[in-house]
C-alpha cells in the first residue's frame, strides 16, 4: 500500500485469475464477453472475442504444464480491447506455436489457428520455464 | 462438496442419441461444446462406432457455441467412420456456428445441412 492509488478514471483494466482447469473456461469466456459488451462491440464481434478467449485459455490447460491459474487482463484501450492470457506452465516452444493447415483433418491444433482468424492483432511471448503469454487485440469497427 | 463439483453442476452438454431410417443414427447435442464438455461428446460418437454405427448424423441445432475441442471431437469420429466406409453429416444453421467451419475450412470435409430430413437424405 506504499504505492497512491490511480483515478478510476486512468483505469480501464479488468483482471480475472482461473484455475488452469477445464471447468473454469466458460467463466472466463463469459466474463470477458460482458467486457466487450460495455465496449460496445457487436454481437458477432463478441462472439469472436468469446471464442479466442476460450481457445487461449484451452491451451494453457493443454500445454501448460504446472500451472495453477490462467490470469486474463482485459483492457479497454483506444482503439478496442487488448486482451493479454498469462499462464505459468513449462510452456510450448516459440517454434511450435503454429496455425495449422485449412481443411487438415488432423484433430487438434485448430485452436491458434481460430485465435489469428479471429483476433486482429496476436503476439505470444515464451518463457520456456515460466510460461506463456499471449496478447490479442480485437479493433472496434470504426 | 469440493469447488469443481459445484461448477459441474451449471455448464452441461446434452447428448440425445436415436436411431433413424436405415443403419443411420442421429446425435442431437444441446448445449456448449468446449474442452470440458467435448469428452461427454466424444465417448457418445465413439460408442455409436464401437457398436458398428458408421453413418451418423450430428445435430448441432441445439449448441450454442463450440470450439476448437468440440470440432476435433466430430473430425476424430469422421476419420474413424470414414474406415468403415461411413460418413457424418452435420445439421447446423447457427451463423455464428456455421463461420468457424468456414475459417476452419472444415465445410469442405463435412456435408452441412440445415435439417436432419436433408442431411438423413445425403447419407443414404
Amino acid at each position: 500500500m506504499n504505492q497512491p492509488l490511480p483515478n478510476a478514471d486512468d483505469v480501464d483494466i479488468v483482471d480475472l485469475r482461473i484455475p488452469c482447469k477445464a471447468e473454469w473456461v466458460a467463466l472466463a469466456r463469459l466474463s470477458v464477453a460482458a467486457v466487450a459488451s460495455r465496449l460496445n462491440f457487436s454481437i458477432d464481434e463478441i462472439e469472436d472475442i468469446k471464442l479466442a478467449v476460450a481457445e487461449a485459455c484451452t491451451n494453457a490447460i493443454q500445454h501448460a504444464r504446472g500451472s495453477p491459474y490462467i490470469e486474463i487482463k482485459c483492457e479497454a484501450v483506444p482503439s478496442g480491447l487488448r486482451l493479454s492470457i498469462r499462464d505459468f506452465g513449462r510452456g510450448t516452444r516459440p517454434e511450435h506455436i503454429r496455425s495449422r493447415e485449412m481443411a487438415d483433418e488432423r484433430v487438434g491444433g485448430l485452436g491458434v489457428f481460430l485465435i489469428r482468424s479471429l483476433m486482429d492483432d496476436v503476439d505470444f511471448e515464451v518463457h520456456p520455464d515460466q510460461g506463456t503469454l499471449l496478447v490479442m487485440v480485437k479493433r472496434l469497427a470504426v | 462438496m469440493q469447488a469443481s463439483n459445484r461448477v459441474e453442476k451449471t455448464l452441461d452438454i446434452k447428448v440425445n442419441v436415436r436411431e433413424a431410417q436405415g443403419d443411420c443414427y442421429i446425435v442431437e447435442l444441446s448445449g456448449e461444446i468446449d474442452v470440458y464438455t467435448s469428452p461427454k461428446v466424444k465417448d457418445a460418437i465413439g460408442d455409436l462406432i464401437d457398436r458398428g454405427v458408421y453413418n451418423l448424423v450430428i445435430d448441432l441445432e441445439k449448441v450454442r457455441y463450440i470450439d476448437s475441442t468440440g470440432l476435433g471431437v466430430l473430425i476424430g469420429g469422421l476419420k474413424r467412420v470414414r474406415e468403415h466406409g461411413g460418413s457424418v453429416n452435420l445439421v447446423c444453421t447457427n451463423p455464428q456456428i456455421r463461420k468457424i467451419f468456414d475459417i476452419t475450412g472444415l465445410v469442405k470435409i463435412f456435408g452441412i445441412f440445415d435439417s436432419e430430413e436433408a442431411a438423413m437424405q445425403a447419407l443414404v
